[in-house]
């Protein structure tokens, strides 16, 4: 199908129908129960899952394949949603102007800053890309400010001039559409005690992923892909051989850069504001961390990775001290005391430290990421010994660098 | 796990679905409410969005103890703390217009990503009808513009910036606390007191949005009263040590060193301006003296020492002996075992505020309490005779202007009030330029459906 092998195939199916139903998977829990704290599918988180899934994808062809270490990546990020707004801003409030010059602009900016960072590589290339990222965001915080609107971030205004769009109602808000349907805009279906929303920012993200997907693959497979690998597996030997590996690696760079910029654009269309610490370096380390714990140079990993770490945010940093006490409110009063103590250093403000332990616990047990624990079920159910060739496609299944 | 904790939305749905009978789609549009996340159950939730990581952590822990301070009051709970003494008496003790309060609380981390995921969260997830907090303005900044395209109401925690009521000012957001121009505007007359008219001020100014408005803001009131102002230089946020910008300091003339700087960055910098001994200087026959515009108790706490006889301004303080104040310093301190910041006591009155503008509007529309906010004057909450101004939706009253005590006697008995400035020497016409001039606009209150 589509020019990708069988298995290849089964894995876009599988992603396509994830993407599809993650309204009712993310919303396993009735609306009224006390598991309902857990349920991730409303259209913000959902939003995030997916775009966040494309960034880390991008990060993956780079990282994954070549083995280049970016700690810079969140400034293509950064760079393409500044684009965005900008575009909306300027010239119309539908969000695909802003979508393509986001990844137009995140792929210059990475083209410029390849070619510098690229004339090393190993941990010195890290830190180039870390020292760009930081200038960016140290640019875009202050010295930048009448472009990025510095600590306040760029947001649309009622006075701006979208010279492609007609003029806004009295009293109108600008938010951003596509052709006429809102980003925010949903759908609610109720079953039984359930509820489902389908939002159609949601599904517009989810297309642009399952695209980027679909694209990384036939990278992952072609000669090119083929090139990089070898690239990561020995540059020096490449080299010998008279190939030149740099149009290569910066090649990959760039588009890695370019799936920043689409997700960067997809941000600002979903929330139309951009502000400087996008482009922290913690938000760089934030992505090596999905790519890892995913499982770096296997295609679905950082998707996943991408997704367990975007609902630990957004789920466990909003359960507090009340909600404890709700749950464990059946327990004798001494006891359900003690629970909500040993509990609570691990949620609310606490959920650093629970990803924290969960990271670790991966990298310890899984050092292929989510991924490799997927294989040894599937390995577990398939009586075999071990996974490897499973339908995740990951060549190998290498540990985190 | 059987518990089962009633929500809002919970109740909202087990009607619906008793309505529509299984599997039935519903489509909740417009039509379905009469705006966004209309509470129909018995209870109503807040959202209440604080940095509970990140530099601001200190902050964000005290105005969540103040929310919770401020429920509990609400609900009848406690000893009513301010409620008993607010000009404005809807309040009983029984919920907002009945329907008790609930609230969700999340993790701004002080950066506006974090802080809108977690506000769209508090929205789309919990239903809630307003969100509240916040403790550094780019935050407060970007949070506001979700709610007006929301159509919820933001009350804002602590935010000084300009720019919150001026250049990005919206028709669904308010802000209790005081702003940079008010600082300028109220420390200007009582620095040309202690020190007289003709000094030369050097201003080191955080480089961010917040270090720009309260720098503008302080040259043009001292400025405007005769001194001059010698130079002006920008420092990096992370910057945490700062000799090498003081001592250009001393090379220059000037006898004033103004420090717009906030959080850690104010308790580096004026640690390192008094160790350089810039304060035993005598430079034109006069003694070196350092300002810092925006104080509060938590990095007057962190700078130690460094702070007395320092002049700043601040929104309240706990030593305030009217009835409001101590009506709330007794209650928090009850709850707690110590007395409250600024931030714990704007976000508890933002609370009630809310509360109260619910109760008069009779209704929980945006709309409805906009209405019933702008230009509402009131009393009893701490800060003297208040008005939330209709132009831009900020909190008119006095401004208080403090001083590091030189006798401390204990960890939070820092600050000593030198000074209240009356409200009419703060007031600004809401179209200057400072605040983003004519082109700002509130635009209209949006109830979201």
């Amino acid at each position: 199908m589509f020019g990708l092998r069988k298995s290849d195939s089964v894995l876009l199916l599988i992603v396509i129908v994830l993407t599809l139903f993650a309204p009712f998977i993310l919303n396993p829990f009735p609306e009224n129960s006390v598991m309902a704290q857990f349920n991730g599918g409303y259209p913000d988180l959902m939003q995030r899952l997916v775009i966040f899934g494309i960034f880390a994808i991008g990060f993956n062809i780079l990282f994954g394949l070549t083995g280049y270490l970016s700690f810079g990546h969140a400034a293509f990020l950064g760079v393409g949603s500044y684009a965005g707004v900008w575009m909306i801003k300027l010239l119309t409030l539908n969000v695909i102007p802003a979508i393509i010059v986001s990844v137009i602009v995140a792929g210059a900016f990475s083209l410029l800053v390849g070619w510098i960072s690229l004339r090393r590589s190993g941990i010195y290339f890290s830190i180039l890309t870390l020292a760009f990222a930081q200038m960016s965001y140290s640019l875009a915080y202050s010295v930048l400010t009448p472009i990025t609107g510095g600590e306040t971030g760029l947001q649309p205004k009622v006075g701006d001039p979208r010279i492609l769009d007609a003029a806004l109602e009295e009293g109108v808000t600008p938010r951003a559409n596509l052709f006429g349907m809102f980003m925010n805009d949903s759908y609610e279906l109720v079953i039984g005690g359930w509820i489902f929303t389908f939002n159609v920012g949601y599904y517009i993200a989810a297309v642009c992923m399952v695209l980027a997907f679909y694209l990384s693959i036939r990278i992952f497979r072609s000669p090119f892909g083929l090139m990089l690998r070898a690239v990561k597996s020995n540059q020096q030997r490449l080299n010998y051989t008279g190939i030149e590996s740099k149009p290569y690696t910066l090649a990959a760079f760039v588009i890695s850069g370019m799936y920043a910029g689409l997700a960067g654009g997809l941000l600002v269309a979903m929330d139309t504001q951009a502000g400087a610490e996008r482009m922290f370096w913690t938000a760089s380390g934030e992505v090596v961390l999905m790519t890892i714990l995913g499982g770096a140079g296997t295609l679905i990993g950082p998707v996943l990775g991408a997704g367990f770490i975007k609902y630990f945010e957004n789920i466990v940093s909003k359960i507090n001290a009340n909600i404890l006490e709700t749950w464990f409110s059946f327990m004798p009063d001494g006891v359900s005391d003690l629970f909500v103590g040993l509990i609570y250093p691990f949620i609310g403000k606490g959920w650093h430290l629970t990803l924290g332990i969960l990271f670790m616990l991966v990298v310890i047990f899984l050092p292929g990421g989510l991924v490799q624990g997927g294989q040894k079920l599937a390995g577990v159910f398939k009586n075999k010994k071990d996974g490897s060739d499973s339908a995740s496609g990951s060549t190998s299944a290498a540990p985190a660098e | 796990m059987s518990i089962i904790k009633p929500t809002r939305r919970g109740v909202l749905r087990t009607g619906a679905i008793a309505g529509a009978g299984l599997a039935m789609p519903t489509i909740f549009t417009g039509s379905a409410s009469a705006y966004m996340n209309e509470p129909t159950g018995s209870t109503v939730t807040l959202g209440f969005n604080v940095p509970q990581s990140g530099p601001y952590a200190d902050e964000g822990a005290d105005e969540l103890r103040a929310y919770e301070l401020a429920v509990e009051h609400l609900n009848g709970g406690g000893d009513g703390g301010m409620m008993n003494t607010f000009s404005s008496k809807e309040l009983k003790g029984n919920g907002i217009l009945g329907k008790k309060v609930e609230y969700v609380t999340g993790d701004t981390q002080t950066k506006a990503d974090a802080a809108r995921a977690s506000a769209k969260s508090m929205i789309e997830k919990d239903g809630a009808i307003m969100i509240t907090g916040g403790s550094s303005s780019g935050v407060a900044v970007a949070v506001q513009a979700l709610c007006q395209e929301a159509g919820v109401i933001f009350m804002a925690g602590l935010t000084h910036s300009n720019d919150t009521t001026g250049k990005d000012k919206k028709a669904n957001g308010f802000r209790h606390f005081f702003n940079s121009y008010m600082s300028g505007a109220a420390l200007a007359p009582v620095l040309a007191n202690a020190y007289g008219k003709d000094r030369k001020a050097y201003h080191l100014t955080a480089d961010y949005n917040w270090g720009y408005t309260t720098e503008e803001a302080v040259r043009e009131s001292t400025e405007a009263m005769g001194w001059e102002t010698v130079n002006a230089v920008k420092t990096p946020l992370t910057q945490t040590d700062f000799s090498s910008y003081i001592a250009p300091v001393l090379q220059s003339d000037a006898d004033v060193l103004v420090l717009n700087h906030y959080g850690g960055n104010m308790i580096n910098s004026l640690t390192n301006a008094v160790q350089f001994g810039l304060r035993d200087k005598l430079v034109n026959g006069k003694n070196f003296e350092i300002i810092v515009p925006l104080y509060s108790r938590l990095m007057a706490r962190g700078a130690g020492e460094n702070v007395k006889g320092i002049f700043g301004s601040t929104n309240w303080h706990w030593s305030l002996q009217d009835e409001g104040s101590k009506a709330f310093v007794k209650s928090f301190g009850e709850k707690y075992g110590f007395p409250p910041s600024q931030a714990a006591h704007t976000t508890y009155c933002q609370t009630l505020l809310y509360a109260d503008a619910a109760e008069r509007a009779g209704t929980f529309n945006p709309c409805g309490i906009v209405e019933a906010l702008e230009g509402f004057e009131f009393d009893g909450l701490g800060n003297g005779k208040t008005l939330y101004r209709a132009e831009d939706h900020q909190c008119f009253k006095d401004v208080l202007v403090v001083k590091g005590k030189e006798n401390p006697t204990s960890e939070f008995d820092i600050l000593e009030v030198v000074e209240v400035t009356p409200v009419a020497q703060v007031t600004y016409d809401a179209n200057i330029a400072q605040m983003g001039g004519p082109d700002a606009t509130l635009g209209d209150c949006n109830p979201g459906a």
